[in-house]
């Protein structure tokens, strides 16, 4: 007996994965560093529009995450890591994904105007042009510089928020703008040395691919160290205090003693232990940025210095 | 399949639905809370109106008013 065999439809995509689209995970830690930015400015602000503004700022943040997914979903489809993600697994429509982050980045810069002020809307909008644009479009594929220079757009969050209460930049923002932006090529590049071969297959020039694997751990433990100065230095402004100054001092040591190891190896004695020590640095690097942003945050509970 | 059957593809796009129903309803509720504490807040928010803003007009200066004489 023949059978007929009728053409499944084509997956429809349910709410969560346009949700997806606007990388809730990445959206946490915006979410977070802007609430802190927001939070220990020296201007109080009405806890409405502080949730308004913060919630301006992440749906800013999720719509350059949109962008990046629609631009990058040849890259997507071919890395294990993002394989899965709404528009390679065939869910979400390139077409959608575009639509959805153009609408909701003019939807949140407005808004966060309104909201706040047109300086904090101004930020937003040159973050998701920086981030969408000059990250994802052009230095992305082009140079083995990408992550630096990716790492500006997730810095300027706590810039923001500070900017939606004081409506201007000032030292202090400054600072916690740099702690981020040099805490993103290390956290990524010991991502990139246990994840090494995804990100030749995709062709996106990482250090790892260009420049080798030792020149990398090289790279890793430099920007530890300038890093380093600069948290520190965080302590020292009007949002410090003594409690933030001893984490940052002890994270900081962590940190660079965490860079000396993985610069000490080689990749066979990495290889034979399955990259525990660059895991466990990459996990400390998490615990990094979340800590020193508790700490500005209970410093400013407890009154600077 | 007779019609009003529910398919897995049903419940994806219910679930789209009640999804964008529940964003619209937050940010109506949002704009709400927002437009409260900005008016409680006194700030400076004019909408149009169909009418001249004042607010942009130059300040009118009373004219002075000659002095009258006090009849004896």
């Amino acid at each position: 007996m023949a059978t007929t065999q009728i053409d499944a439809p084509a997956p429809e995509a349910e709410f969560g994965d346009f949700v997806a689209l606007l990388k809730p995970r990445v959206m946490s830690l915006v979410v977070f560093t802007a609430f802190v930015g927001l939070w220990v400015a020296p201007v109080p602000v009405h806890p409405v529009i502080a949730f308004c503004s913060v919630l301006f700022i992440a749906l800013g943040g999720g719509a350059s995450g949109a962008l990046n997914m629609w631009y990058d979903a040849d890259i997507d489809s071919v890395m294990r890591r993002t394989a899965s993600r709404p528009i390679p697994a065939g869910l979400v429509k390139p077409g959608d994904a575009l639509g959805l982050g153009l609408a909701l980045s003019g939807v949140s810069v407005m808004m966060l105007g309104l909201a706040a002020n047109w300086v904090a809307a101004g930020l937003l909008a040159f973050t998701i042009f920086f981030y969408a644009v000059v990250y994802t479009i052009w230095l992305k594929r082009s140079t083995p510089q990408n992550i630096v220079i990716g790492g500006a757009a997730g810095a300027l969050p706590p810039m923001i928020g500070w900017a939606c209460a004081t409506g201007g930049i000032s030292i202090e923002s400054l600072l916690m703008f740099a702690l981020i932006f040099f805490w993103t090529p290390p956290h990524f590049w010991a991502l990139a040395l246990f994840m090494k071969d995804d990100y030749r297959d995709a062709g996106v020039p990482m250090l790892t691919v260009t420049h080798g694997r030792t020149s990398t751990r090289r790279h890793i433990f430099a920007y530890t160290l300038v890093l380093a100065p600069f948290a520190i230095w965080l302590g020292f402004t009007s949002v410090g205090g003594p409690l933030y100054l001893a984490v940052a001092l002890v994270l900081n040591a962590l940190f660079i003693h965490g860079g000396w190891r993985i610069l000490r190896r080689s990749d066979t004695t990495a290889a034979a232990d399955g990259y525990a020590v660059e895991k466990r640095y990459f996990r400390l690097s998490l615990y990094y940025t979340f800590l020193h942003f508790l700490a500005l945050l209970i410093q400013h509970g407890l009154g600077g210095w | 399949m007779a019609i009003g059957q529910h398919h897995e593809l049903h419940r994806r796009r219910r679930s789209r639905n009640v999804g964008v129903a529940l964003v619209l309803i937050g940010f109506v509720a949002l704009i709400f809370a927002l437009s409260v504490v900005k008016v409680q807040q006194g700030d400076l928010m004019e909408g149009f109106d169909h009418q001249t803003r004042t607010s942009v007009l130059p300040i009118e200066q009373p004219e002075p008013q000659p002095a009258t004489e006090v009849e004896q």
